[in-house]
């Protein structure tokens, strides 16, 4: 094996993947809830279509969109490997255990809060990719905001919504610094900073994310 | 704290040997000492089962004094019990109340094989050790390190490092199995020394290959190691490890 693959597949090499695409996953979040918050403008969705408009045409983002999947796709498959192995690194558990002793829950169940968020994905690509790129949307001349409230009319929709914004939230919640002390930052000088933009990443984005089907129900935004 | 003398009932994994089953047992012990250590306590049980005709509990104990790492109990759900930064022969029953229950388990981890009850086989931190957790020339005695020196925060934080007794906890309470803060505070006590430096990227390079043969799992971060390890040895040394190892990895000459 060269250098290269037994770097990767070694423990820390899995754990690297992970954390590096966990990040890009984060900056594709911080670009897509901008875009979506000029929802918040209240303009019957003009400046939001602009913005979805550019994002479905410009072909660097275009290019990007395979990025990302590439991203998804990878930090999906190492998690899973990770996860396996470390189910078979303990073959006998024990009889009680006491982890909020010692750790939280939700870094303890980070593998249960991204099924959550992917199951959500899959459901949230039928609703706006799968529209766009099936070519719904240039048929029916709809606009995407005009599929944004046609979509948020239904509750359960927004109530699953409303819920994986939550478990993004916690799994943001370890995963934001979690991937920084992977990839070797732990430094008394910036641990505070890492910490606290991580809190504060992990409660705007989901936040602004969840309002979204939230306003539009309510009619708030039309 | 004034003795005190409490019954309790105990919950202790038996097994007779590596391929047993095992089991958990009860066991009630009345007009135990609250001064007793855990393994005073764990004493008197094995004395009472000895009279009584039956085996007593096989549990690993070297030092009794929190230095040789041997004392591996997971205890009411955590390695060496409910208290913070200490091993199992500095518990004391004076933390346990009148009538409770203690449920007495193994390590569990597939690389910590159990031998028999509450003893299992740690010898694959002593091969991770073996990998590369060593100075190969002789560093000469204490006038010899005194000549080369050393930043004090350096020497501090190696020195914090060097305090782990690799008695396992770390892996224990983990619930991936990862011995990550273990090879970390091995990798972290020589890469923070100017001795250490010559061995520095070869080490972590064949440690982290060691621990990964051993079949402990990988670390997410949960810092149960770290809260539980009887010596607080702390998860910024796993940082320095992951460093090293792709440091070591990029620009290391072994292709
Ligand atoms: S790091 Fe702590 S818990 Fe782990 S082996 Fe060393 S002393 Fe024990
Ligand atoms: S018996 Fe030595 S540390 Fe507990």
């Amino acid at each position: 094996m060269s250098w290269i693959s037994t770097t990767l597949t070694s423990s820390l090499g899995k754990k690297l993947i992970v954390g590096i695409t966990g990040l890009f996953l984060c900056s594709f979040l911080v670009v897509h809830c901008g875009i979506n918050s000029l929802i918040f403008l209240n303009d019957g969705g003009e400046a939001f279509n602009i913005g979805a408009y550019f994002m479905a045409t410009n072909p660097v983002i275009k290019i990007m969109e395979y990025v990302l999947f590439l991203g998804l796709i990878a930090h999906i498959v190492q998690t899973l490997l990770l996860a396996l192995e470390n189910k078979k690194a303990r073959p006998v558990g024990y009889f009680k255990e006491n982890g909020n002793a010692n750790s939280k829950w939700y870094s303890r169940s980070m593998a249960i809060l991204g099924t959550l968020i992917l199951i959500f994905l899959i459901l949230h690509l039928k609703h706006f990719w799968w529209s766009k790129v099936s070519g719904h949307l240039a048929e029916t001349g709809e606009t995407m905001f005009a599929e944004m409230l046609e979509i948020f009319e239904k509750p359960i929709i927004v109530v699953i919504y409303v819920l994986a914004q939550i478990s993004l939230a916690y799994h943001l919640l370890h995963g934001f610094s979690s991937a920084f002390q992977t990839l070797g930052f732990n430094h008394i000088k910036y641990n505070g900073l890492i910490k606290s933009v991580g809190v504060v990443f992990s409660l705007v984005l989901p936040i602004a994310f969840a309002a979204m089907p939230i306003v539009i129900y309510f009619g708030i935004i039309k | 704290m004034s003795e005190r003398h409490i019954n309790i009932k105990l919950k202790v994994w038996r097994q007779k040997n590596k391929s047993d089953k095992g089991n958990m047992e009860e066991y009630a012990l009345s007009g135990v000492s609250t001064d007793m250590s855990f393994l005073e306590m764990m004493d008197t049980l094995n004395e009472k089962l000895t009279k009584e005709d039956k085996q007593p509990v096989a549990f690993d104990h070297d030092c009794r004094e929190g230095i040789c790492g041997m004392c591996s109990m997971y205890i009411n759900g955590q390695p060496h019990g409910p208290l913070k930064g200490v091993t199992t022969c500095q518990l004391h029953m004076r933390t346990f109340n009148d009538g409770d229950t203690i449920v007495v388990e193994p390590w569990r981890s597939a690389a910590f094989p159990v031998l028999k009850d509450l003893i299992v086989d740690r010898t694959a931190f002593d091969r991770i050790q073996h990998a590369g957790g060593f100075i190969s020339i002789n560093t000469g005695a204490a006038p010899d390190a005194n000549a080369i020196p050393v930043p004090k925060e350096n020497a501090d934080e190696a020195f914090l490092a060097a305090q782990c007794i690799g008695c396992g906890a770390c892996v224990a309470a983990c619930k991936n199995s990862s011995a990550m803060l273990f090879t970390a505070a091995k990798v972290s006590q020589y890469a923070l020394l100017p001795q250490g430096q010559a061995e520095r990227y070869r080490r972590v390079e064949a440690m982290v290959a060691q621990m990964d043969k051993e079949g402990f799992g990988a670390c997410t971060n949960t810092g149960a190691c770290s809260a539980e390890c009887p010596k607080e040895i702390s998860i910024s040394h796993i940082a320095r490890m992951n460093r090293d190892y792709l440091g070591a990895k990029s620009t290391s000459n072994a292709i």
